[in-house]
């Protein structure tokens, strides 16, 4: 400052002149700093609402999966339709059109009756087998049954479509409309919980499909992932930050990982068509097979997970250890491994939760196939939840759009779990050295 | 009863535990009870797991060997004994004849007629299966025990067991970590090797050069149908074009999130906003499938229409604009790293020149953060060309060459997942196409990816 003072008034004026400029663009640079600053928080809050668009969606859609609607039927179960010698391939269906006959008498004509059967699902008729093979004594008997609706009906009564459409653009017609309304007026239609949704496999009739043999298959599939590729990727780590030499051979190891961390699923998914398919002959759709291509797909993961985590571990732990006169392999083992083992346990729940939500390389290993029954083993052709999702997604019915999103809300239920999990772990064993 | 591979399974793990106690035991003994261990060479677990590694491993090496070849060697076997005139048919059908045989053997419906023949051949398959697995069942038990026992006749009280441990579960963990390679190498040899089968059909140049693509092949000699294009850029410029939208919307959201983070954000905000970004990438892609072609595509579409525009059901802009939103945490995140990583003395010696905070942001810390930016928008890029779901769910499969967003177009792997999923013929043309289009993924993935990683190791170098 004195040395402004005693310097010339000619250098005086410019210096004044200077901070006036700098004052004449303050106010600007102030609005583009607060325009910056405002346009940060605005991809902030983008990105979020993009996250609560995504769930409001779903879940708006998804949430009245949980219920289905049942009608409540007089079913006679008659003798003559039900002979004891075949009583599994008695006419089950003919039972429930009887009853459907009996409860509007007045539907008359082919096309009223079709109408009218219309009303209740297929599923009704292996609903009262079921009942009959467990209790033979119910033939001849009469009894009321809830047995489940047709996804059409289920979908008006829970208000997916509007009653004021033109007859022709509707789904149910107005005889259909008038039989539901009267028994509604009777009380022999209502909403239950919809077990059948966790219970049965995949089906044509969205009110008969569920998502027991996708998440079995989905089980079965990540056992065998986890299986593999925690040992193995454990075992990589270990040898990568504790034995190997540094040399060519180690960076080639280290190039291929990172970069087989960032190939597209679906060349794994390739891979495990050409090679364990078509080369080794391992059966198509089979969850061992799904195991193996998504063990590929994470070891990375892992890999680079349980390398972080052995790093982290202080060098005087193991210098501590030789000192008393271990082997390396006993460092290791005594030491460095149950050190490292929950930031391992993180990556490896982490790698899971993908390999949970993978879908494009099992499609190509064929574990996209309509399969009914629930996966009994690793070798059984099975399904995963993301590729269920998928599969639903194609299906023109809309009651498929509802399940579709419970399935998504099943399958993020999981991933949270999971997730919350690894962050768990993180917090509980986390150490700082 | 059938011997079944887990049933071996479980027997080997109880043969090896019993072969661990057996060697800790021979050990004690040779050392003369518990008083000598100490005299031992190693500790007596160590002779255990001597024991119990030689039981375990040749034997699982074995086991592993023999499934893996032994659908091959059956099916030869079988083909063998089948009747001349069925052996003469050309390759394809005897693959026909092969895959009914074994749907026979698992009970499966076949496509042809059930004859006396197949019905032989097919017990003829059983018979060999049952005997193949109750074979493998008694060699490897017979290894394993072998192993074990020699093992066992070598315990010595000077006998270097540790050294002998450890060098065989060192042989284990190189194994481990080189299976990095052998994938990287079985994608390499699995795609190329289809994609050459390709290009002997159809020559490199029309596949990489050709303006139309529609791969319906006639798979039978009489099939009406077209005799296929195999022209690829209208599926490579839809590609282009999705993963451009998804750029535009993911590179200056993400980051913008990044920069407002990591400079302005308080430790409250942070605490709360990076979590739930990182939700936004934990979300599966089938997930956001769902949510292009639920809610995104119709949304779209009846705005274009409000407007007067013809916006197709399955346009780019739905599919690019869902993948933007997936691609964001990933953008956000690598160049939050990044902006992090540079040093605080350039944004001190800018705030003491007098810069707005803005100013500095842009002026200083963008430009000494650029290669490391860079890098991760290339590594964003890789990921969008290489997304599978999200296209295949909201994305068309006609092949437009087109620059209207709107239209439907479709990419690389939405063609890979069409022509493989469903009947699968590896003399076609159709199907070997899709592993050329893999094996163009891949590379270009491949060269994103190194690329990105070098500017990336390139640029942390300089600031260490």
């Amino acid at each position: 400052m004195n040395n402004t003072e005693n310097t010339s008034p000619l250098k005086k004026t410019s210096v004044v002149r200077t901070m006036d400029i700098v004052n004449q663009g303050l106010k600007k640079r102030y609005a583009a700093e607060r325009r910056f600053k405002r346009l940060g928080f605005a991809a902030i809050i983008a990105s979020m609402l993009f996250l609560a668009l995504l769930f409001v969606s779903i879940s708006s859609n998804g949430y009245t999966a949980f219920w289905q609607t049942f009608m409540k039927i007089e079913v006679f179960f008659d003798p003559e339709l039900l002979p004891q010698d075949a009583l599994r391939t008695a006419d089950y269906g003919g039972l429930v059109k009887q009853s459907l006959r009996n409860m509007f008498p007045k539907a008359k004509g082919r096309r009223d009756k079709r109408a009218l059967y219309k009303l209740v699902s297929t599923g009704a008729a292996f609903q009262l087998r079921d009942m009959v093979l467990q209790k033979p004594e119910l033939i001849g008997q009469s009894l009321e049954v809830w047995v489940p609706a047709d996804d059409d009906v289920d979908m008006f009564i829970k208000g997916h479509f509007d009653r004021n459409l033109p007859e022709d653009e509707r789904r149910l017609k107005d005889n259909q409309l008038a039989w539901i309304d009267s028994m509604t007026a009777q009380e022999s239609i209502k909403k239950k919980i919809n077990t059948t949704f966790f219970t049965a496999g995949d089906s044509r009739e969205p009110e008969l499909a569920g998502i027991r043999g996708a998440v079995i298959g989905s089980f079965y599939t990540l056992v065998i992932t986890l299986l593999l590729s925690f040992p193995i990727g454990v075992a990589a780590a270990i040898y990568l930050e504790e034995f190997a030499p540094r040399n060519r051979w180690t960076d080639l190891i280290e190039v291929n990982i990172n970069n087989l961390a960032a190939v597209p699923s679906i060349v794994f998914g390739l891979l495990g068509l050409a090679v364990f398919l078509n080369f080794f002959g391992l059966p198509r759709s089979a969850p061992l097979v799904g195991g193996l291509v998504l063990t590929l797909m994470t070891l990375p993961t892992i890999i680079i997970a349980s390398r972080a985590a052995i790093l982290s571990v202080p060098p005087s732990i193991r210098e501590a250890a030789l000192g008393v006169g271990a082997s390396r392999m006993q460092v290791v083992a005594h030491h460095v491994l149950p050190l490292a083992l929950p930031g391992m346990l993180t990556g490896t729940i982490i790698g899971m939760a993908r390999a949970l939500g993978e879908s494009a390389p099992l499609l190509m290993i064929g574990m996209v196939a309509f399969i009914v029954d629930v996966p009994g083993g690793i070798t059984d052709p099975a399904t995963v939840l993301p590729v269920q999702i998928y599969l639903w997604v194609d299906s023109p019915e809309r009651a498929f759009v509802e399940r579709t999103s419970a399935a998504v809300m099943v399958l993020l239920a999981f991933l949270v779990a999971m997730n919350a999990t690894a962050v768990f772990l993180r917090k509980r064993f986390e150490r700082r050295w | 009863m059938t011997v079944s591979p887990t049933l071996i399974l479980i027997v080997l793990l109880a043969l090896s535990s019993a072969a661990y106690f057996m060697g800790r035991r021979r050990a004690i003994i040779v050392a003369g009870g518990k008083a000598g261990v100490k005299n031992l060479h190693s500790l007596p677990a160590h002779y255990g797991a001597w024991a119990a590694l030689w039981c375990g491993i040749p034997a699982l090496l074995v086991f592993g060997c023999w499934l893996s070849f032994q659908d091959a060697i059956i099916t030869g076997l079988v083909i063998n004994e089948l009747p001349d005139q069925v052996r003469s048919l050309p390759q394809d059908r005897l693959t026909l004849v092969v895959n009914d045989v074994k749907n026979l053997v698992s009970g499966n419906i076949i496509s042809g007629d059930v004859d006396l023949t197949m019905i032989k051949a097919a017990d003829h398959y059983r018979n060999l299966l049952v005997t193949s697995k109750a074979t493998l069942g008694v060699v490897a038990m017979v290894i394993a025990i072998a192993g074990a026992l020699i093992v066992l006749r070598f315990i010595k009280p000077n006998t270097r067991a540790r050294n002998h441990v450890e060098r065989l579960i060192k042989i284990l963990l190189i194994f481990c970590s080189t299976i990095a390679i052998f994938t990287t190498i079985g994608i390499v040899l699995a795609v190329l090797y289809e994609a050459i089968r390709f290009f002997k059909v159809i020559p490199i140049t029309d596949f990489l050069f050709g303006l139309e693509w529609s791969p319906q092949m006639a798979i039978r000699e009489d099939q009406v149908g077209s005799s296929g294009a195999f022209g690829a850029i209208p599926v490579f410029a839809g590609t282009l074009m999705i993963s451009l939208i998804a750029m535009l919307v993911a590179v200056p959201i993400g980051l913008m999130s990044a920069i407002y983070l990591s400079e302005y954000a308080s430790k409250r905000l942070r605490a709360v906003a990076k979590p739930l970004m990182e939700i936004l990438a934990g979300i599966p892609t089938v997930v956001y499938g769902f949510f292009a072609a639920l809610t995104v595509a119709p949304f779209i579409r009846n705005t274009g229409n409000l407007v007067g525009l013809d916006v197709s059901s399955e346009s780019a802009m739905a599919a690019g604009l869902v993948m933007g939103i997936m691609i964001i945490p990933f953008v956000s995140s690598l160049s939050d790293d990044v902006i992090n990583a540079v040093p605080q003395a350039l944004r001190d010696g800018a705030f003491s020149l007098g810069a707005t905070k803005s100013e500095t942001i842009r002026q200083v810390v963008v430009p000494a953060a650029l290669p490391g930016i860079v890098g991760s928008i290339l590594l964003a890029v890789s990921r969008a060309i290489g997304e599978t779901m999200i296209v295949v769910m909201a994305a068309g499969l006609s092949a437009n060459l087109t620059a209207n967003p709107l239209k439907a177009v479709t990419t690389v792997t939405v063609q890979i997942v069409t022509l493989l999923v469903g009947d699968q013929e590896f003399d076609s043309p159709k199907t070997l196409a899709a592993f050329a289009l893999g094996l163009l993924l891949f590379i270009v993935t491949l060269l994103l990816n190194v690329l990105a990683l070098q500017v990336v190791r390139k640029y942390r170098e300089q600031y260490e």
